[in-house]
């Protein structure tokens, strides 16, 4: 991955002044890259990983959803019909015993239940469903939930 | 009573980090830029191939040279990145990190009154294992003008008819210094004028940022009489697990080895088996810590300058070695006041050596957010000054 991209990944808040610094470019170089990465949608958002455990009350659903295909445009109907309800926050098509991965997101169990058996289950050409609800985040985009250790170094050393 | 403690163990000072490492006990709220190891832990893949190790058994010694595998793999890595042959089965020994690595071929090579030669400010060890051996140890100095490399004409200053060998360290802790092919030439030539062996220190051989390392071996006519010491602590942030090795001729690893057996007897096989999942799966890895190493680098040189701590551009290794001399402050006052007001802990300069004086020892071995902390507070300390 290009450095600065990888530098962003890890800390969306990091200036283009410290960026700079860090890979020995000059700010304006650092600022054309952004915006490059930006206008080509390699950059899609700068948005923030939230333990939402601890920020509010969320119930999260991995569903796999099995799928018809159509002739000619195979899965995509069905997809763009999934991603548009607010409550799907990721949509993966994948290769295996079923097609497509959603994650849904509800308030509680009851709300995530009835989006499944009353939207997405219902939409044509979507065959079948397993509701996996998720007990506990242990990793999410690289991101460790749990509290970080601490360095167990000695404070000098030769 | 008889003074039981030998001369030679009475006449080595007692190291100058220990001092600071005193010091530093009991405030927790440092933040430390005198720590000479990776603050990443071991890559999870070679803590796990270590614990199934364990799983598997392998709690035995190993041969006196060490794991036949491991040495099969560090020939097959040295072969591929230098173009360097050594053979496994007899110019290759697993010590017990590359400190145990200079003491055995201290020990190989000196006979009492034989002078090493050893440029300085330099890693912390060098002179008291030499004294150790019955050697005598000859300090050439280097300084910031030079980056800290090894000049020529003080080399040459330095020798005489008793030198036995030269320590080379580079890439340098404490300095970050490298030295090019060519600048390692020029002190090559003089090894083979005064017939002298080479002990190279190449520990943070992996480590370097601008262009690729060179190991002394390498040099024309070198592979004879170098001895190279380098492990795995740095560049797979292994430093507890104690693996290093020595690459060089048989005769000399012959006489390495004859000492290991009889101290060390082997380097720990947990540690060994290790080392294989290192050399093997390591390489993401280390490409992803020396990246981050790179950008504390840049920030931390920059950011000294700016503060007006004079800081050549180190090319390897993980350590800024700025002068401190605009302050008017000793490096033991500057190190002292600023752990006591500023509550960052870094290593004086004279630590590594008397011409160490006049500079800091900064690791940048540390998060980035910690060093623009340290950094922000060293800023403060030079403005109360």
């Amino acid at each position: 991955m290009d450095e600065i991209l990888e530098i962003l990944v890890n800390d969306a808040r990091t200036s283009p002044e410290e960026i700079a610094g860090m890979v020995g470019k000059t700010i304006a170089e650092v600022k054309s890259a952004i915006k490059a990465f930006e206008d080509n949608h390699t950059i899609l958002k700068y948005t923030t990983i939230v333990n939402k455990e601890k920020a509010d009350s969320v119930v999260q659903a991995l569903i796999e959803v099995k799928v018809e295909p159509q002739r000619g445009i195979g899965y995509d109907a069905v997809g763009e019909r999934i991603i548009n309800f607010p409550e799907v926050v990721t949509a993966y098509l994948l290769s295996g015993t079923y097609d497509v991965l959603v994650v849904v997101e509800g308030k509680d169990l009851k709300e995530v239940a009835k989006f499944v058996s009353e939207k997405l289950a219902t939409l044509d050409r979507v065959t079948g469903t397993v509701t996996h609800f998720l007990l506990k985040k242990y990793k999410e985009h690289g991101v460790v939930f749990h509290e970080k250790e601490k360095n167990k170094r000695l404070q000098v050393s030769p | 009573m008889k003074d039981r403690i030998s001369t030679a163990a009475r006449s080595v000072p007692p190291s100058g980090i220990r001092k600071f490492f005193e010091m530093v006990l009991g405030m927790p709220e440092v933040i430390s830029l005198g720590v000479g190891e990776p603050d990443f832990v071991a890559p999870w893949h070679i803590r796990e191939a270590c614990i199934y190790s364990l799983e598997k058994g392998y709690t035995m010694y190993t041969s006196n040279y060490g794991l036949l595998e491991l040495r099969e793999e560090i020939s097959k890595f040295y072969n591929q990145w230098h173009n360097l042959d050594y053979n496994p089965e007899s110019e290759i020994l697993i010590t017990t990190g590359v400190s145990e690595g200079y003491d055995l071929a201290i020990r190989a090579l000196v006979n009492p009154g034989d002078e090493v030669l050893i440029p300085e400010p330099s890693y912390v060890s060098y002179k008291p294992c030499t004294v150790f051996a019955g050697g005598k140890p000859v300090v050439v100095t280097t300084n910031a003008e030079d980056e800290f490399k090894v000049r020529a004409e003080n080399l040459r200053a330095a020798v005489t008819e008793k030198s036995k060998a030269l320590v080379i360290n580079y890439p340098n802790n404490p300095t970050g210094a490298t030295m090019t092919r060519k600048e390692l030439e020029e002190i090559a030539d003089i090894a083979v004028e005064h017939d002298l062996t080479v002990i190279s220190d190449e520990v943070y051989g992996r480590l370097t940022y601008e262009g690729r390392h060179t190991p002394f071996s390498s040099l024309e006519g070198m592979r004879d009489r170098t001895v190279i010491l380098d492990g795995f602590s740095k560049a797979y942030a292994m430093t507890g697990f104690r693996i290093a090795f020595s690459l060089a001729p048989e005769d000399i690893t012959d006489a390495m080895m004859k000492v290991h057996q009889y101290t060390m007897l082997c380097a720990p096989i947990t540690g060994q088996m290790s080392a294989i999942e290192a050399l093997r799966n390591g390489e993401r890895e280390v490409a992803t810590m020396t990246r981050e190493y790179n950008r504390r680098r840049r920030v931390i040189v920059k950011r000294l300058n700016e503060i007006g701590l004079t800081c050549f551009t180190p090319k390897g290794a993980f350590y800024a070695f700025p002068s401190i001399k605009s302050t008017g402050l000793s490096s033991e006052e500057f190190s002292t006041q600023l752990l006591k007001s500023k509550k960052v802990a870094v290593v004086p300069g004279t630590a590594f050596g008397e011409c160490g004086e006049g500079h800091i020892r900064c690791s940048y071995a540390t998060s980035m957010e910690d060093l623009k902390t340290a950094l922000n507070r060293i800023e403060d300390f030079t403005k109360s000054l």
